[in-house]
């Protein structure tokens, strides 16, 4: 008798199994934003292989600073690095500073291209879309030409607005990416994967925009389950077609957020940021975190 | 005897102001009092303004801040629909700023002349490039100085009015930076070359400590308004339903 369900290849691994596909010098984007699921349990087995001389991209959270801090970081773009922090006026929380990133980043221990998050939305979606670049008006005005000198504009080949010549764009260039890690909420064994919280943030365009892709999830269901593990099907925001691998990592954002299932850890984020000033207690931290 | 007038209250009215005849728009100011403002703005005289609740929707309280499981949603907006709204042109933002200058450049992403090896990092460009050449934007500083109002940002990050007339006309069609709300002051672009005009000073802020505050000439009118106060009715909204826990005299104290 044949199965109902049509069988398909497993592309479930270990995170230590997707860490040990990276490459030293790749080009990585990381999903999340802020403090916000981040993939952590990858992050803390890539660091416990010898993998260095990144080129991250990223909508910033302590990641960044983490992987600085262990000297994994060649090259960053991104358009802010700024964990969430509770804020102490409302109880809610704001966009704080890393003192980890700031101070890597101000003694030069890497090289970085700053955009603005439109123009790194546009740089994925440029390579998820395969073509060299994608037009915008973002950027315009701004430094965003003086802070990185191999941006360029593209005149339009239509008319402008007021009928006369073309319009002066920025034509942001693909972001093409090595490898994507990104952290989802449940996910089957295929490799398709949904978000249960309330925002995707750009995940689903990093594993596009990625020649490897590797999602981890809090849990891995069978496919039909799927959907009713999700809510519903407009949560299945990743689709097999995209990912290399899966892996199951239970609490796989922490210390970052992934609601509804967890909350960020603000006693492991500002231990660790008050480690910035004492190297010993930064590597030793960092070291059982990454064991952990 | 008349109860003191309280700079947080005159603060959060001057925010509210922004926002006004901006109608069916995305209003988004970020930071607590520009929150407060911007609710004030929606309850008591711009009421098709559509706000956020800081994450992923769009929602109706009346509240500045609303716990999850109290919000009324009218739409969905996680991030990546937020850069749909900023590209159609239908939001006014309201953001910080590390530094200012006259023609109203923002700064929020490093401080020093190499933005390569920054003496002091800051969050980075964040949205600002795209904010400014898209939408209307204002600027909220809670702590008026000459190290915030300088002569020139270290990084353009919103573009200012300088900047936007070398693009010209057509790339700018977009670009209003149209308020600098401080704990001093309100100020605008609204003079002759579109440098930084003085619009109201609170009151009991003197010209002259304005002036010591600011790393760049002012324009000064020959009559230099004062500040409105909240009506009694905007205050009963601020005090009953915006923020009944008073988090603006936090963020802005009364002066000493």
């Amino acid at each position: 008798m044949s199965p109902a369900v049509a069988p398909a290849p497993s592309k479930r691994m270990s995170a230590d199994d997707v860490a040990a596909r990276l490459r030293s010098g790749m080009t990585v984007g990381i999903g999340g934003w802020g403090s916000r699921r981040k993939p952590m349990t990858l992050i803390r087995a890539l660091l416990r292989t010898d993998v260095t001389d990144l080129h991250v991209v990223s909508y910033g959270g302590p990641e960044v600073g983490i992987l600085a801090a262990a000297g994994r970081l060649r090259h960053l773009t991104f358009a802010f690095v700024s964990p969430d922090v509770p804020n102490p006026i409302t109880g809610g929380s704001v966009p704080g500073l890393d003192p980890h990133f700031r101070s890597a980043r101000q003694a030069g221990a890497f090289s970085a291209t700053e955009l603005d998050e439109g123009m790194m939305l546009l740089g994925l979606q440029a390579a998820a879309w395969r073509v060299p670049f994608l037009p915008t008006r973002v950027g315009l005005g701004s430094d965003v030409t003086r802070l990185d000198p191999n941006l360029r504009t593209v005149r339009s080949p239509y008319p402008g607005p007021d009928g006369g010549e073309g319009e002066e764009l920025i034509a942001q260039p693909a972001i093409a990416l090595d490898a994507a890690l990104v952290h989802l909420d449940v996910g089957d064994e295929r490799g398709n994967a949904a978000f249960t919280g309330a925002d995707p943030y750009f995940d689903d365009l990093m594993l596009e925009a990625a020649a490897e892709g590797y999602v981890s999830v809090e849990r891995i269901v069978p496919t039909e389950d799927l959907v009713d593990a999700a809510g519903d099907v407009t949560r299945l925001r990743v689709g097999r077609l995209f990912t290399t691998g899966i892996v199951e990592a239970p609490g796989g954002a922490a210390p970052t957020e992934c609601p509804p299932a967890y909350g960020r850890d603000d006693d492991w984020q500002s231990a660790w940021f008050k480690t910035t000033k004492d190297p010993e207690a930064r590597d030793a931290m960092l070291e059982e975190w990454i064991r952990g | 005897m008349v109860d003191p007038v309280r700079r947080a209250d005159v603060c959060v009215a001057a925010v509210a102001d922004c926002f006004s005849g901006d109608g069916g728009i995305l209003a988004n100011p970020i930071g607590v009092i520009p929150m407060i403002g911007g609710r004030l703005a929606r309850a008591a005289f711009e009421p098709a303004l559509m706000m956020t609740d800081g994450e992923a929707t769009l929602i109706a309280n009346a509240a500045a801040t609303v716990p999850a499981d109290e919000r009324v949603v009218e739409t969905y907006n996680p991030y990546r629909r937020m850069f749909d709204v900023v590209w159609s042109g239908r939001r006014h933002v309201m953001m910080g700023a590390s530094q200012i200058d006259r023609h109203g450049n923002q700064n929020i992403a490093a401080l020093g002349p190499d933005p390569q090896r920054p003496k002091v990092q800051l969050l980075g460009l964040r949205g600002a490039p795209g904010n400014t050449i898209h939408d209307t934007t204002s600027y909220w500083v809670p702590r008026h100085s000459p190290q915030v109002f300088v002569a020139a940002v270290d990084v353009v990050c919103g573009v200012g009015y300088d900047r936007a007339a070398e693009l010209g006309p057509v790339a700018a069609r977009d670009h209003e930076i149209r308020r600098v709300v401080s704990d001093l002051g309100v100020f605008d672009f609204e003079s002759a070359d579109h440098t930084m005009r003085i619009r109201s000073l609170h009151p009991g802020v003197d010209l002259d400590a304005v002036v010591a505050a600011t790393g760049f000439d002012l324009v000064v009118p020959d009559d230099v308004p004062t500040s409105r106060e909240p009506t009694p009715e905007e205050l009963a909204l601020l005090d009953e339903v915006i923020d009944p826990d008073g988090t603006r005299y936090r963020e802005v104290p009364d002066p000493a």
